[in-house]
């Protein structure tokens, strides 16, 4: 029984993985029809990096997740705080609406935020992309800042207030050290999300700031590219590393 | 701890800042949609008086439902599979010992992690019809030419599963998690066999967590277009295919809306099932 259950667990983890390896192995791949293989080669990576868009899409993304993270971490962190502390009318409502940007389907959210900006007249560009994927992290960091407050020594606040710290000074000193592993982990799942989104960014992107999902998307709609692959790649190593790198930080602060 | 606003800036700054974002980016956009549904479509301003509902209607149309229909079943088809991968699998997860089930999670989202569209794309690598599954078969001679695996309805639900299955597995696994020895033990004490302690305990003790794990599916499952724009040729499109259409292409936007009000109508019926099945659990259990 255990023996079984131990093999099933093992083809399951095969199956999700062998489509992983293989981009990976194909990265390296020579051949130009991408399905045979021709000998190791690094050529695609080099076609990659000689690609002048690509290369400007990479770094708008880039600074695109940067920003985004780092926003919605700011605010969600704020949202956390507000909400495990204050008392306020319509708290529930709050709640609710972080709830339903969680839950609700991503095309639902893309299309009312298209909506709203060509209403407002706003360009669809890097603004409207920033707004956008702040809006979609802020749930996530909420979460995790949030699971980090609800674990805390409430009289360590009161202590400080008792000292004679103001509330913007108690925050400063007291809760943002203890909510940290929370922010970076949440800001790492920020960044990790802003990266990879390709529903909401396919509505509020225009052709003033390319993003590398959409760029991908439009490659990979068409027939086989194999710079998509080397691509696919060094993205697989990013979020291994963000990925990492968050469980590492999550593990310590629980020491 | 409750003092004005005078006393406390920072509170008040707090407060409106998250207020301001969640109702100027959330609730705005929302019923936005909403208005959007009822309206008539516009091609310069998009949307336009009268109020109707020619939208909805329209959503009846057989050329659409049919779309709508075919969505439904792909999606339906992918969450059914994901939860017959995924139910023996969490718990088979939950038995592994402590240290091993913290690596064996790592490895579960770190697809999740990894870009959504470079594993779809990965998936045509290997479905092609000169791919590498298909070099598979006919070099261990199942079959003699190669078949059409690409661009089927087969293929978006592969690319579907394989996209969703963790979001089924993870809800799963902590409803197992939960699940203690002393139960099953007790229900076997009372002398019943593993069939009758399989349906009566152990399913509504997991409920939650399948019903969990079927909205964390179902719903994206029928709105991930790039799946079927990369697996799945031009007839087998899913609603979020249709919803970006009218709203990219077609311009559409009451219809558009429309659609997209159906979606969430459907998650929040789910999420009512969800809640109702967790309730009565607590009131069991109680």
């Amino acid at each position: 029984m255990r023996w079984l259950s131990r093999s099933y667990l093992a083809l399951v983890y095969l199956l999700l993985y062998v489509p992983i390896v293989v981009l990976i192995v194909f990265s390296f791949n020579d051949s130009r029809t991408g399905y045979n293989w021709g000998g190791f080669s690094l050529r695609w990576y080099e076609s990659l990096f000689n690609n002048h868009a690509m290369v400007q899409a990479m770094w708008n993304s880039l600074w695109l997740a940067l920003t985004a993270a780092t926003v919605s971490t700011c605010i969600g962190a704020l949202t956390a705080l507000a909400l495990h502390r204050y008392r306020f009318r319509g708290k529930k409502v709050l709640n609710g609406m972080l709830f339903v940007v969680m839950m609700s389907p991503e095309i639902v959210l893309a299309i009312s935020l298209l909506g709203l900006f060509l209403l407002l007249g706003l360009k669809l560009g890097y603004v409207s992309l920033l707004l956008a994927h702040v809006t979609f992290c802020l749930p996530f960091v909420v979460i995790t800042v949030m699971a980090r407050l609800s674990g805390f020594d409430e009289r360590l606040p009161e202590a400080a207030r008792d000292l004679g710290a103001s509330d913007f000074t108690m925050t400063r000193t007291v809760l943002i050290p203890v909510i940290m592993p929370a922010l970076m982990a949440g800001w790492l799942l920020g960044f990790t999300l802003s990266m990879d989104d390709v529903v909401v960014s396919t509505f509020v992107s225009g052709p003033s700031y390319e993003i590398l999902p959409l760029r991908i998307y439009s490659m990979v709609r068409v027939g086989l590219k194999p710079e998509v692959n080397a691509l696919g790649t060094l993205l697989l190593v990013f979020s291994l590393v963000m990925l990492m790198l968050s469980q590492w930080i999550l593990s310590r602060s629980k020491q | 701890m409750m003092l004005s606003i005078k006393q406390q800036p920072f509170r008040a700054a707090v407060l409106v800042l998250v207020w301001g974002w969640l109702l100027f980016l959330v609730l705005a956009p929302n019923m936005l949609v909403v208005g959007a549904s009822v309206m008539t479509r516009d091609p310069s301003t998009f949307i336009a008086l009268p109020l109707n509902l020619d939208a909805y209607r329209q959503l009846f149309n057989p050329l659409y439902l049919e779309v709508f229909l075919h969505s439904l079943y792909m999606a339906a088809i992918t969450t059914l599979v994901c939860l017959l991968i995924g139910y023996p699998f969490a718990w088979a997860l939950s038995r592994v010992d402590k240290r091993q089930q913290m690596l064996l999670i790592f490895l579960l989202i770190v697809p999740f992690w990894t870009n959504s569209l470079v594993r779809t794309y990965a998936l045509k690598l290997i479905l092609a019809t000169n791919g590498l599954l298909n070099s598979a078969l006919i070099s261990l001679g199942v079959l003699d030419e190669p078949a059409q695996l690409l661009y089927t309805e087969g293929a978006v639900i592969v690319g579907l599963v394989y996209l969703l299955l963790p979001f089924m597995i993870l809800p799963l696994y902590s409803v197992f998690e939960d699940l203690r020895d002393d139960v099953l033990l007790a229900s076997h004490d009372l002398g019943a066999g593993r069939f009758a302690t399989f349906k009566n305990v152990i399913v509504p003790l997991t409920l939650p967590g399948v019903l969990a794990g079927v909205m964390l599916v179902l719903l994206p499952a029928m709105g991930l277009f790039f799946v079927p724009d990369i697996l799945g040729g031009s007839r087998n499109l899913l609603v979020g295919n249709v919803i970006k259409n009218q709203f990219l292409d077609a311009r559409n936007w009451p219809f558009g809306a429309a659609a997209s009000i159906v979606l969430t109508l459907t998650m929040a019926l789910l999420m009512f099932a969800h809640r109702l099945s967790k309730r009565r659990l607590g009131e069991e259990g109680a």
